[in-house]
């Protein structure tokens, strides 16, 4: 006789210390490469660098350790050696050019793991948020609109996505992101039956009915209305994705993508048309190497001879001149990584990357509430998508657009943002991996009625 | 610095990271998760044991094996061989398959070896949502032939030879 019983995983803690304690190390051995690649000795930042970017891993490990002792193990040491890794590549940077983009990064790094651990600390259950569904929407609302208030919004390359108080300036459309994605989630989450199970079946796809249609086509506009407005066309791309993929996932029905992808293409066409500069994008993408797009196109293609400069296994680092492109450390430092690290070394980004959302969407599939499905599944599918742009963008896949790379870019604001990501799926997973209630029924034959005491958020 | 600890470096940092992403796949394979099947030795079992050792001496018509499959619900994919004692199914801590269902009662069904010898009889032992053997609903003692999925709750068995 045998006893089978489901396995749940185990917390697996001590796993996640020995994991963060080596991505720490691997960002220490990058940083002192590249002191010892410049002048043979070990630069003076290491110990304070490294040593601060461990010192605050090791908290938020703790603070998982107290407040959700069973979230996913491997997205914090995921999220540290990529936070690592660019500031590595931002210190490199800092020796070509003369700026000190490095310790602004890792002030913004600090910042960014204390949110994420106020996030742990703070949020007891993620189901909260769903009581905040329209107070999200409004939210998110105003802040993809804050830019465009005129004294508030500052214009900067061509984008006015910028919040400017004094000297320091925030990108507000990263943290709609977030709050966007609690308010897709906590609305498809209740209306998902209506738009999945109604509509007349055309061919083999079940098209919605057309009073079903409101909510995309909102999306749709808003998004238009950020790319005519903010002249930006990565967050209205990243927005208008985020919400087809929700839908989807909420819906199960392909007709969802069909006319989502209708939809984008229908806007991608009017905005090539119309707009100048999404025009000149989508030129300098498909002929980069004409003479008339030779100062248009000089960036990407900095770019694209540093990648292949790098080859399979790249100069190495501070041997390379990544520095030629322009904003090498912001829009293009996945070029840089390519020149300096070579293809094995942005295959292993890419794979943490993958990593990263793979382990969202996993968290997606174990939790048991529909919200918390859909919040998971939209904040993975965000990092996916912005990763998939940006890395396209550099290689020339996709036209050029402006989203950070997460983690890695120079900039404060997607870099808090992406912390908080990473808490909010640690939080999911917790929910998602916790073992349920041990069920011990007493012996006596009938007794089938199962009590459970459940914690009510 | 020389050429040669330059490349070392730069290939070393390489292969760390590598170790670092195959580290993580590594800790990523323990999420396969199954289940554990733990062997129960009970009393009687122990007792059988010692009175085997002997050679039988009238050996039972030759039973064969079958294997109780879970083809739905969250324990699918979980096989169980059939032998020549009964075999309880429910939610309930003292049966021999412990369903992770809530649809299914502490004791749902009672899956017995047939009494002429061939075959296995399937009892539903008064479940509060019953069990359905194909399209019918159990209300005695049925024969459980292969191939016809038996619901319980949610969890869907199979027999298989």
């Amino acid at each position: 006789m045998a006893t089978v019983l489901p396995v749940y995983p185990t917390t697996r803690r001590n796993v996640e210390l020995v994991l963060v304690v080596a991505a720490v190390l691997i960002s220490c051995g990058a940083w002192a490469v590249v002191g010892l690649t410049e002048d043979g000795s070990l630069p003076g930042g290491l110990f304070a660098h490294g040593g601060g970017l461990g010192a605050l891993a090791v908290v938020l490990h703790l603070l998982l350790r107290w407040r959700a002792p069973h979230a996913d193990p491997v997205l914090l040491p995921v999220a540290t050696l990529l936070n690592g890794m660019g500031l590595v590549m931002l210190h490199r940077l800092d020796l070509s050019e003369g700026t000190s983009a490095a310790s602004r990064q890792f002030i913004w790094s600090a910042l960014g793991i204390a949110a994420a651990g106020a996030v742990v600390v703070v949020l007891r259950d993620h189901r909260v948020l769903r009581r905040y569904t329209f107070t999200a929407m409004v939210t998110g609302l105003v802040l993809l609109a804050l830019p465009l208030l005129p004294v508030l919004g500052k214009e900067i390359n061509g984008a006015r996505i910028w919040v400017g108080i004094g000297p320091l300036s925030f990108q507000p459309g990263e943290i709609a992101k977030i709050v966007l994605a609690v308010f897709f989630a906590g609305y498809l989450v209740v209306h998902r039956d209506a738009l999945s199970l109604t509509g007349p079946k055309v061919l083999f796809l079940r098209l919605p009915r057309a009073r079903d249609l409101g909510p995309i086509l909102l999306a749709w506009a808003v998004s238009v209305g950020v790319l005519v407005l903010q002249r930006d066309l990565g967050t209205s791309l990243l927005f208008f994705g985020l919400f087809v993929a929700v839908l989807y996932v909420a819906t199960e029905r392909v007709s969802w993508i069909v006319i989502g992808l209708g939809l984008f293409v229908a806007g991608a066409v009017f905005a090539a048309t119309t707009m100048s500069h999404v025009r000149s994008r989508v030129d300098i993408w498909l002929h980069p190497f004409d003479a008339d797009n030779a100062d248009s196109a000089y960036q990407l293609l900095q770019g694209l001879y540093g990648m292949a400069s790098g080859g399979l296994l790249g100069t190495g680092l501070d041997r390379g001149r990544p520095d030629i492109v322009p904003f090498a450390n912001s829009d293009f430092i996945y070029a840089s990584f390519g020149e300096e690290l070579g293809l094995a070394g942005l295959f292993a980004l890419l794979l943490l990357y993958a990593v990263l959302v793979e382990r969202g969407m996993r968290t997606a599939i174990g939790v048991r509430d529909g919200f918390g499905k859909l919040l998971a599944a939209g904040l993975a599918f965000s990092v996916a998508l912005q990763v998939f742009v940006v890395v396209g963008g550099v290689t020339r896949v996709i036209p050029l657009t402006g989203l950070t790379t997460p983690f890695l870019a120079a900039g404060g604001s997607s870099l808090v943002s992406n912390w908080i990501v990473v808490a909010l799926l640690l939080r999911v997973s917790d929910l998602a991996r916790r073992p349920a209630a041990e069920v011990r029924n007493g012996p006596e034959p009938g007794d089938t009625g199962v009590t459970q005491a459940v914690r009510i958020p | 610095m020389s050429e040669l600890t330059l490349t070392v470096l730069r290939l070393g940092l390489l292969a760390l990271l590598w170790l670092f992403v195959l580290a993580v796949v590594g800790v990523l394979r323990t999420d396969l998760l199954g289940t554990r099947v733990t062997a129960r030795r009970t009393e009687r079992q122990r007792g059988r044991q010692r009175r085997a050792e002997p050679p039988p001496e009238a050996p039972a018509p030759r039973r064969e094996r079958a294997t109780l499959v879970v083809v739905e619900g969250s324990l699918r994919g979980t096989t169980l061989a059939l032998g020549q004692s009964p075999v309880l199914i429910g939610r309930g801590a003292d049966c021999t398959l412990v369903l992770d269902d809530e649809y299914a009662s502490t004791r749902h069904v009672r899956i017995t070896p047939a009494p002429d010898g061939a075959g296995w009889l399937v009892e539903d032992l008064q479940s509060t949502n019953g069990s359905y053997l194909g399209r019918d609903r159990l209300s005695t003692p049925v024969p459980f032939e292969p191939g016809t999925p038996l619901r319980i709750g949610r969890t869907v068995l199979e027999l298989r030879r």
